[in-house]
């Protein structure tokens, strides 16, 4: 962790504007990321962790304002970018798999002519036979036999365009791939299966991998370090291990209590209090107080600071709980 | 009741869907979508019914609540009120009794509440529809099932609508609806699939507590074996139209014995960074089941299967010890 990071992200801050007023969907997000490693960004619907994706890729809605931070990647300040060159670093520096593969894929296309496509976009001067042999060698990867490049989206099942969307975005070597709930749609047999492609392919390809899901329990499974977030900010981001047994943050440790599990002996499940806030007008202090079991005084009025307690363990909390020598 | 205890009785249930191709639309086949299943449900116990999409589990239950008629088979209810009667059968006065019940929570709290309908119109809409009470009962009834899911002060509720609400306060109150009528039963399809984590839990503990308060049973329909562990005392695990295996939940859990609950549970991610899962073999995909053959619907993907599961027909259902029952020649 201590290498430079490929990706660097610094106190990300954005809104959409709506009718109703300007929702805090991203406030004052910051983390890293190291070649290789692999970072699961956790939370609720509407914590910010998708949009924070589309802010790296700057997809946003026309009605997003990024109102300030910055994103580095391997040194190259992407919010700074103008629209060409954005378009460079989209696929062969960050690419995405996108949640609904049904909507990725476009159904009046053969499924390889699509990646093809893809290919030859970024890479001007590939010839469409050597982007066709780069499919040929990307479906064996993603455990899809290469004779189904010819076949259209609606001939493959939900887990195969999964797969398909999946080697698409490895298709210009990335050096970051997003992940975005890619196996929220599927059965839990195909599910395990992807995971455990994805998770064998980055760590092959040393590519480095953001995994954004709201599932505990996968993202336990596929992460390096995990960054949990609460109403668009960062509240933990740590090694796996310390955010479930050392986790400091009330709402970390909440989360870990409320999930379900089949291993071991069934434990009690803790139902965390209210719900999350609406980002039109976010609590003062700290977004997670009117919730917190913890909360002091300070946390109505002031907004804790992201610091590190050590070993690469953030956390931004008030009155964070005591777990040790962590 | 029957002398087991039992509140329904499932015997043979069966529903087909007919497959059609081509310009004339010839039937082409039929889907098996629920294929000779017989179970029971014990009063005041919950059923979960898990297994992948397409396995039958949804159709089951659709089938339990009279949403939709089987294709052959018997579903008995041993009911207090209306005695034993075979829900496959009944028709008019006796289906409107029915209604009163046996309810259903859908899974999507976003679309299975009027957006145009208060709270109040909702929840009272059953006692109407059923006659029961007058109207200052039926309020009376309203307020006290919204307190009941948590939803209070009830009288702050009462008059806004849906999309005021947000979705664990919409599944509360498809669940407040579903209980105001007195239900003995309750088919509930997913219901806490949609919600978030943290949200998740509450309505988890609500139904638990809302069961074992009102004497409720469930057929809990889900595809999360966690919440399926939580939520219930028994699971039946479908594939392909076909009950596999049903037992003791924590039994089921630490003891698979078919090869595909082997399979499915140990394909579950474990919210553990220090666990290091290994997933049990499967061959294949999930195919649909028309017209399937005779023998083991889970031959094709089976790593166990041998001549004895191809040349014979699909496995019975037995018990194989302490009331676990599974449905495999290799078990």
């Amino acid at each position: 962790m201590k290498d430079k990071p490929i990706l660097s992200v610094r106190n990300l801050t954005m809104h959409y504007h709506t009718r109703k007023g300007d929702v805090s969907a991203v406030d004052d997000v910051s983390f890293e990321l190291a070649r290789g490693q692999s970072l699961g960004l956790v939370g609720e619907s509407g914590c910010g962790k998708t949009s924070v994706a589309f802010t790296l890729l700057r997809l946003l809605p026309e009605n997003a304002q990024l109102l300030g931070g910055n994103v580095y990647l391997d040194g190259c300040d992407v919010l700074a970018l103008d629209n060409n060159e954005i378009r460079k670093v989209r696929w062969r520096g960050i690419s995405m798999v996108f949640q609904a593969a049904m909507n990725a894929l476009d159904p009046v296309y053969r499924v390889g002519d699509q990646i093809v496509e893809a290919l030859q976009t970024h890479f001007r001067g590939l010839s469409e036979t050597e982007a066709r042999d780069r499919v040929t060698e990307l479906f064996p990867m993603v455990g899809l036999d290469p004779s189904l490049m010819d076949r259209y989206p609606h001939e493959f099942s939900g887990g195969m365009r999964q797969r398909a969307v999946i080697a698409m975005a490895l298709s210009c070597d990335p050096k970051v791939i997003i992940a975005d709930e890619p196996t929220t749609a599927l059965d839990v047999i195909v599910q395990d299966r992807i995971l455990d492609e994805l998770r064998t392919i980055q760590r092959k390809m040393d590519m480095s991998m953001i995994y954004i899901t709201h599932d505990i329990a996968v993202v336990a499974e596929v992460s390096d370090r995990i960054g949990v977030m609460y109403a668009g900010r960062m509240a933990e981001l740590a090694s796996a291990v310390d955010v479930f047994e050392k986790p400091f943050h009330p709402y970390t440790h909440a989360l870990m209590n409320a999930f379900p599990s089949i291993e071991g002996e069934k434990q009690e499940l803790k139902a965390l209090p209210g719900e999350p806030p609406d980002l039109l007008s976010p609590p003062s202090g700290c977004r997670f107080h009117p919730r917190c079991p913890r909360r002091i005084e300070a946390c109505h009025r002031l907004q804790p600071p992201f610091e590190d307690k050590g070993e690469d363990h953030f956390v931004a909390c008030w009155n964070p709980r005591e777990v040790g020598n962590g | 009741m029957d002398e087991n205890g039992a509140l329904v009785n499932v015997i043979g249930l069966e529903k087909r869907f007919a497959v059609s191709a081509g310009v004339f639309s010839r039937v082409k086949g039929y889907i098996h979508a629920v294929d000779d299943i017989s179970f029971d449900i014990p009063l005041g116990r919950s059923l979960g019914l898990v297994g992948e999409s397409g396995c039958g589990k949804t159709t089951t239950g659709k089938l339990l609540a009279r949403l939709m008629d089987p294709t052959a088979g018997h579903i008995y209810l041993n009911d207090e009120l209306m005695g034993r009667i075979d829900l496959a059968e009944i028709r008019g006065q006796e289906l409107k009794i029915f209604r009163r019940r046996v309810q259903i929570i859908f899974q999507d709290p976003y679309e299975s509440l009027n957006p145009r309908r208060t709270i109040y119109d909702t929840v009272e809409e059953p006692l109407r529809v059923q006659g029961t009470g007058i109207l200052v009962e039926r309020e009376a009834r309203v307020v006290q099932l919204l307190e009941l899911v948590g939803l209070t002060p009830a009288a702050s509720f009462l008059f806004r609508f849906p999309h005021e609400l947000s979705g664990g306060q919409r599944q509360r109150v498809a669940i407040a609806r579903a209980l105001v009528v007195n239900p003995a039963f309750v088919v509930a399809d997913e219901p806490t699939s949609m919600l978030d984590v943290s949200i998740r839990i509450g309505v988890m503990q609500l139904m638990s507590e809302l069961a074992e308060r009102l004497n409720v049973s469930y057929l809990y329909i889900t595809h999360d074996l966690a919440v399926a562990r939580y939520m219930c005392h028994e699971i039946a695990v479908m594939y392909l139209g076909k009950i596999v295996e049903q037992g003791e939940t924590e039994e089921m859990i630490k003891n698979p014995l078919h090869p595909y609950t082997q399979a499915l549970f140990s394909a579950v991610p474990i919210p553990n960074p220090r666990r290091d899962r290994v997933a049990i073999g499967i061959k294949g995909g999930v195919s649909a089941p028309i017209d399937p053959p005779q023998r083991c619907r889970f031959y094709d993907r089976c790593l166990v299967g041998d001549q004895f599961c191809h040349d014979n027909d699909h496995p019975p259902l037995e018990d194989k010890g302490a009331g676990h029952r599974a449905a495999c020649y290799k078990v």
